[in-house]
């Protein structure tokens, strides 16, 4: 193990989510990556049946069950330090409510005869409050899983990584207490939702938020941790902001009108042709990426004011695979995400 | 303008159209689908049609840009649309609750549907349901329609986790109602119904099950909505049937949003192909965000090599080059070459993002080369005002 401290030290299952299109998945699978070293171990869930993970590690759809899916990377300072593991688990409601039943009143079989009666449409249609619950709870069971008797001791997963709902769901599905409590005063799904809701708002959980620098993922962010905050025990992780383009020049020369004519001649010493064209175009282009870094600057100064740690992943302009995804895993681990 | 071989969608063909009575917007979160309903509906509105855009979600300044405010299921007069060819534009956000509450009210006496509105299991049914949402969009848009007040909905789905659930819900709202769980759970209450005596007991197992897994109240408390809610279920069904009927309907345009991005593609692919199965009429697929390469053709690698040539010159520069001298960041002969280095590469990495899009959007017009597409450029702002929304729906127009 290494000493080296995170921002999140005593945090164990971290929660991540964000607007459509932020890329959530994407982070959440880095963010996993970026755990998974110095021999942890890692779990990584789905909590809406899409196999975007699968997707992302170029596997087949994952099935409901704990696989092995990646190595994280070794330690290299020294070059010697082993990797991680992380384990994906892509939970479906169905499975769910199954395991549900089995660890809590070992009736597996009458889960399955519920099941072919509609009780999973029962339970996702009438109460999504119970689906939310039937979830979170298994991203907390994994999260104090003890390592079976005979084993070195400890927890099952060193972390687990929630791939959550999206921003505009994060609270109702986190709140569980107050979802369930609607429904179910007393009785054994409230007794459930409460364990797994002492889990939820304790320290061991972080909430983290995938945004971009566009308007209205930082506004959809800003509310989500204001809504993170109103509930009471909740803790707010990092502000993760995706997809960032690195600035092409410095502020200063950005800022002053760029020389056509000198473009031009510089072009033309290059071996191109029609270069007043060809400058005037570029300089539209340099024009338009000024702006584009003006706005994202404003949109990085109103996520600052949320006075959250934050972190900046580059935009992978080939598209994501799994080198993308540890370097971005990298990315995470230099700014101490993990 | 679209590049890609298919041919291309006609937004005026479909907005200027009279039989075209109802726009429906479909397409995974974040592609930009609410102000594409908007655009279109204002764009119709100057156009000369009586628009009204039901919204689900909108991002606030988006709303607030038309002067909507406050969620209150109401289609308002959205100001400062050009009126010259006599059209107007609504818009209203839906209020998933509040429609939910008027069909209870409409199909159930009074003390009955006030039992309804006060049932635990009535207030999480309709105000977290995943597929409430998409439901009630639907019920309100039926209701719209048969309004006849205006002569074009164009309909913004509601976010879901998965493009599809829309289309759905109604159904799933509809196998839930008539499941034969509904049945176990209620028969216990309905005392006098008969049952052989074998049946009873199978019953009274699934009842003790389901009585350990939930508990006796939430148990109780399904049983008497379901009971409360019983005698709407017909109603219910029709509803959604028709609603379902007029989605098929000739005056219905479907019209599918993506970014060029694989995860929207595969949506929108879905998408299509459900739309078909379904025979729900498709008109195209509106492509967003689409980085087009802008006046200047030079080619990436020529960009990146040029550029290269260029930084090489100004760092390290030769006995002949006159920016040797100037190893100042501020002397103009090197910012020149400072400053067109890097728009090459800018442009560099521009011509590769627009490379991949296309690329990633290749995949879907060769599965589906029929099928109309139009390509809305990017736009480096947001757009919280009509302007923009006006200059949006300038990209719909005929070439």
């Amino acid at each position: 193990m290494t000493a080296r401290d995170t921002d999140w030290d005593g945090v164990r299952l971290h929660v991540v989510t964000g607007k459509g299109g932020t890329g959530k998945t994407t982070v959440a699978a880095a963010l996993a990556l970026a755990l998974a070293h110095s021999g942890r171990k890692v779990l990584l869930i789905e909590a809406e049946g899409r196999q975007g993970i699968a997707r992302l590690f170029d596997r087949p759809p994952l099935p409901y069950g704990e696989r092995k899916i990646a190595i994280g990377p070794g330690e290299a300072e020294d070059g010697r330090g082993q990797g991680g593991d992380v384990y994906a688990l892509a939970i479906d409601p169905e499975g769910a409510l199954l395991d549900y039943l089995q660890m809590f009143y070992n009736m597996r079989g009458i889960g399955s005869a519920l099941n072919k009666l509609g009780m999973v449409d029962f339970a996702t249609t009438i109460a999504p409050g119970l689906t939310d619950v039937l979830v979170t709870g298994k991203a907390t069971e994994a999260t104090r899983r003890k390592q079976p008797p005979g084993a070195p001791g400890g927890f099952a997963y060193d972390a687990v990584v929630l791939d959550a709902p999206p921003t505009g769901r994060i609270g109702r599905f986190l709140n569980i207490s107050a979802e369930v409590s609607g429904l179910a005063k007393v009785g054994p799904i409230r007794t459930h939702a409460d364990s797994v809701a002492n889990v939820i708002k304790s320290p061991q959980t972080a909430v983290h938020f995938v945004c971009t620098l566009e308007e209205m993922p930082v506004q959809e962010t800003l509310d989500g941790i204001a809504e993170m905050r109103a509930i009471g025990g909740m803790q707010v992780g990092g502000i993760m902001i995706n997809m960032a383009r690195p600035a092409v020049l410095t502020p200063e020369e950005l800022k002053a009108p760029p020389d056509l004519a000198a473009m031009a001649e510089v072009l033309g010493e290059a071996g191109l042709h029609s270069t007043d064209v060809l400058a005037a175009s570029l300089a539209e282009e340099l024009a338009e990426h000024t702006r584009t870094v003006e706005l994202a600057d404003l949109a990085r100064a109103e996520l600052d004011a949320a006075g959250q740690p934050m972190y900046e992943l580059p935009l992978i302009a080939e598209g994501i695979d799994l080198a993308a995804l540890h370097r971005l895993a990298a990315v995470l681990r230099d700014q101490g995400a993990a | 303008m679209t590049v890609l071989g298919n041919p291309r969608l006609d937004a005026d063909r479909i907005i200027d159209d009279r039989r075209t009575r109802i726009i429906v917007c479909c397409g995974s979160g974040g592609v930009g689908k609410t102000t594409t309903a908007a655009a279109l509906g204002l764009r119709a509105a100057e156009r000369g049609r009586q628009v009204c855009v039901l919204t689900v979600d909108p991002a606030r300044r988006l709303a607030q840009s038309m002067g909507l405010s406050t969620l209150d299921n109401t289609p308002r007069l959205i100001e400062g649309v050009d009126g010259a060819a006599d059209g107007s534009l609504h818009a209203m956000m839906l209020d998933m609750k509040r429609t939910f509450d008027e069909i209870v009210e409409s199909h159930a006496d009074p003390a009955r549907a006030a039992q309804i509105l006060a049932n635990p299991f009535y207030q999480s049914l309709s105000s977290s349901f995943a597929g409430t949402q998409e439901y009630m969009a639907m019920e309100k848009l039926g209701q719209l329609r048969r309004s006849n007040e205006w002569d074009l909905i164009i309909v913004d789905t509601p976010p879901s986790r998965s493009a599809l659930d829309f289309l759905d819900a109604p159904e799933r709202l509809g196998r839930f109602l008539d499941g034969r769980l509904i049945r176990l759970l209620t028969s216990p209450v309905k005392a006098s119904r008969p049952f052989t005596r074998v049946l009873n007991a199978g019953f009274s197992v699934m009842t003790g099950a389901l009585t350990k897994l939930l508990g006796a109240q939430v148990l109780r408390d399904a049983q008497t909505f379901i009971t409360a809610f019983d005698s709407m279920f017909g109603g219910f069904r029709e509803r959604a049937d028709a609603t379902y009927r007029l989605l098929q309907a000739p005056g219905t345009s479907f019209i599918v949003i993506a970014v060029p991005e694989p995860d929207a593609l595969r949506e929108a692919s879905y998408f299509v192909e459900r739309l078909a199965e379904e025979r729900m009429p498709l008109a195209g697929l509106i492509l967003n965000r689409v980085h087009s390469a802008g006046g200047c053709r030079l080619s990436a690698a020529r960009s990146v090599a040029v550029a290269e040539a260029l930084e090489s010159t100004s760092t390290i520069g030769g006995p002949n080059d006159p920016v040797a001298e100037a190893s100042s960041a501020h002397d103009p002969a090197h910012s020149a070459y400072a400053v067109t280095a890097a728009a090459l590469r800018l442009h560099a990495s521009r011509m590769n993002l627009g490379e991949r899009e296309k690329r990633v959007a290749g995949a879907f017009t060769s599965a589906h080369p029929a099928i109309p597409v139009l390509e809305v450029p990017a736009q480096p702002e947001d757009i919280h005002d009509l302007a923009g929304l006006r200059r949006v729906g300038e990209s719909f127009a005929g070439e």
